[in-house]
């Protein structure tokens, strides 16, 4: 499995789990994102996100090197989803391996906090009310 | 000197078109994205909009050049 991957299909858990085992390491720390029902007040039924795959690839394993790098862990991966997804999916998961679970915990939080401000990945919510809206650019949505 | 510009996202369906090869004398992202808006008037600037040049995340005052790819990425919302 590639440390960073960009998939259209439900993220296998155990799998991503799996490839970072390591027997140097005492700590895992994992972290999933959801797809939750509601954003700003408004019922979401589903969502898409459109990820311009070959940066967001590129962008994606920086991150994950940067976090080896400056936190010293063993063993980083990282998984986002594209396209159409269903209430309770998760969008993305981060998987972070040390020796010991403070530089863990706090890789862990690094590669998600960057993930979610430098890959160009776009999420488009789906209302209940019928409208659609691009989290983040609400006015373009108004032009819609 | 002529670009191919790339429209993402909510930027795509603002400027109703994924891409375009346009002729300009624009030197930097920042001054082609303009010239972009006053082609769609529905294009606006947010603030946090990323740029990217062949692929390679860049600077909305990087020098652009004769043949540049330029990938105009609105605010970005992944995980």
């Amino acid at each position: 499995m590639k440390r960073f991957s960009v998939t259209t299909r439900p993220i296998d858990l155990d799998l991503f789990r799996g490839q970072l085992t390591d027997p140097r390491c005492g700590a895992y720390v994992q972290f999933e994102g959801w797809i939750r029902d509601h954003n700003e007040g408004q019922a979401v039924l589903r969502l898409e996100y459109e990820v311009y795959e070959p940066l967001a690839v590129k962008e994606g394993k920086t991150i994950l090197s940067e976090a080896t790098e400056r936190f010293g862990i063993l063993r980083a991966a990282a998984i986002h989803r594209a396209g159409l997804m269903e209430l309770g999916e998760a969008a993305v998961v981060v998987g972070v391996a040390s020796p010991h679970r403070a530089e863990a915990f706090d890789a862990c939080r690094y590669v998600i906090d960057q993930l979610k401000v430098r890959l160009p990945i776009w999420k488009k919510e789906h209302y209940a009310s019928g409208k659609t809206e691009w989290v983040n650019c609400r006015r373009c949505a108004d032009h819609g | 000197m002529q670009v191919t510009v790339r429209y993402f996202a909510a930027f795509r369906e603002a400027a109703g078109r994924e891409t375009e090869t346009v002729e300009t004398r624009a030197s930097t992202p920042r001054a082609l994205f303009d010239e972009c808006r006053s082609r769609h008037a529905e294009l606006q600037a947010w603030e946090s909009s990323l740029v990217a040049i062949n692929d390679e995340m860049a600077q909305w005052d990087s020098e652009i050049g004769e043949g540049d790819e330029v990938l105009f990425f609105p605010p970005v919302a992944g995980g």
